[in-house]
């Protein structure tokens, strides 16, 4: 059954803020093998002019893969996850993330649409700080495999 | 430490070797447990030749040779890329070659677009793997 085009436009109720915190951002430096001090060591990112650690420029997806599942699990759109397959992915950065930041999410679903059997839906994350202030917007198109 | 961002410049070829334990380090970093990404099992019966990458995994490295390049952590202002072919990653101490390599196509206003160009065994895992870069103010 094709995804419900009339969810296009839907606007979801902002996330609950999610708090940044230094080791987690150095696990994912470490675990993606990037040795850059700004994202380690506080000294570091102030010499960029930054008021702490900073996060590699894909960090953000931890926050909008959470986030997204408020859509992979809405019960009317009635997504069927085991057959998702990540299609497209892209980021537009107001600032780096930042440890301590406060990030609060709200996700829009861009566009559905259905093409030789399969149905892609494309998502966009705006992410700011808890005061308003925008640090990235991620988008982010899933493709759901047609049955057989 | 930094490069000249022109058009034309040229991002020359890094490659990363992706191992089974990298992609388990990712897993829990980024809080992604598909167990395509760790489960031969699971891989295989989704037709899959076995585990793969995590499609971020490889979109991360790409980012990765870019900063690095940069010289600037900070100086991606977008990215952009679709994934097309797997990377299948053996559960052997060799793994899979991730290469990535990019080229300047344009600068204007104070930034540069890159295209990227990531391949595993020779053919190109993502498609349309596009960023824009801050370019340095020149000193003085």
């Amino acid at each position: 059954m094709p995804l419900d085009a009339s969810f296009i436009g839907r606007t979801y109720p902002p996330s609950e803020p999610y708090s940044v915190g230094r080791e987690r951002i150095r696990e994912f430096a470490d675990a993606i093998g990037a040795d850059d001090a700004a994202f380690r060591d506080p000294r570091a990112a102030a010499e960029l002019g930054y008021p702490d650690v900073i996060a590699p420029p894909t960090f953000s997806i931890l926050i909008s893969n959470e986030v997204g599942q408020v859509i992979i699990q809405d019960p009317e759109l009635g997504m069927d996850y085991s057959r998702v397959v990540h299609g497209d992915q892209r980021f537009a950065y107001s600032r780096p993330v930042i440890a301590g930041d406060r990030l609060v999410s709200v996700i829009t679903v861009e566009e559905i649409s259905s093409r030789a059997g399969h149905d892609f839906i494309t998502t966009r994350t705006d992410i700011t700080t808890d005061a308003g202030e925008p640090v990235v917007q991620v988008w982010c198109k899933l493709v759901v495999r047609g049955e057989g | 430490m930094s490069v000249a961002l022109e058009a034309g410049a040229q991002l020359p070829a890094q490659t990363y070797r992706v191992t089974r334990v990298d992609l388990v380090k990712y897993a829990g970093a980024a809080g992604d447990f598909n167990p395509i990404h760790w489960s031969d099992r699971q891989a295989t019966k989704v037709g899959l030749p076995g585990v793969i990458a995590h499609g971020m995994y490889t979109m991360a490295l790409g980012a990765r040779a870019l900063t690095a390049w940069t010289g600037d952590p900070a100086s991606i202002l977008e990215y952009g890329v679709r994934f097309t072919r797997p990377v299948p990653v053996p559960d052997d101490d060799l793994g899979a070659e991730v290469v990535v390599s990019g080229s300047v196509r344009s600068v204007a206003g104070g930034r540069a677009q890159v295209d990227l160009t990531v391949t595993c065994n020779g053919e190109k895992v993502l498609a349309a793997a596009r960023a824009t870069v801050r370019v340095p103010v020149p000193a003085g």
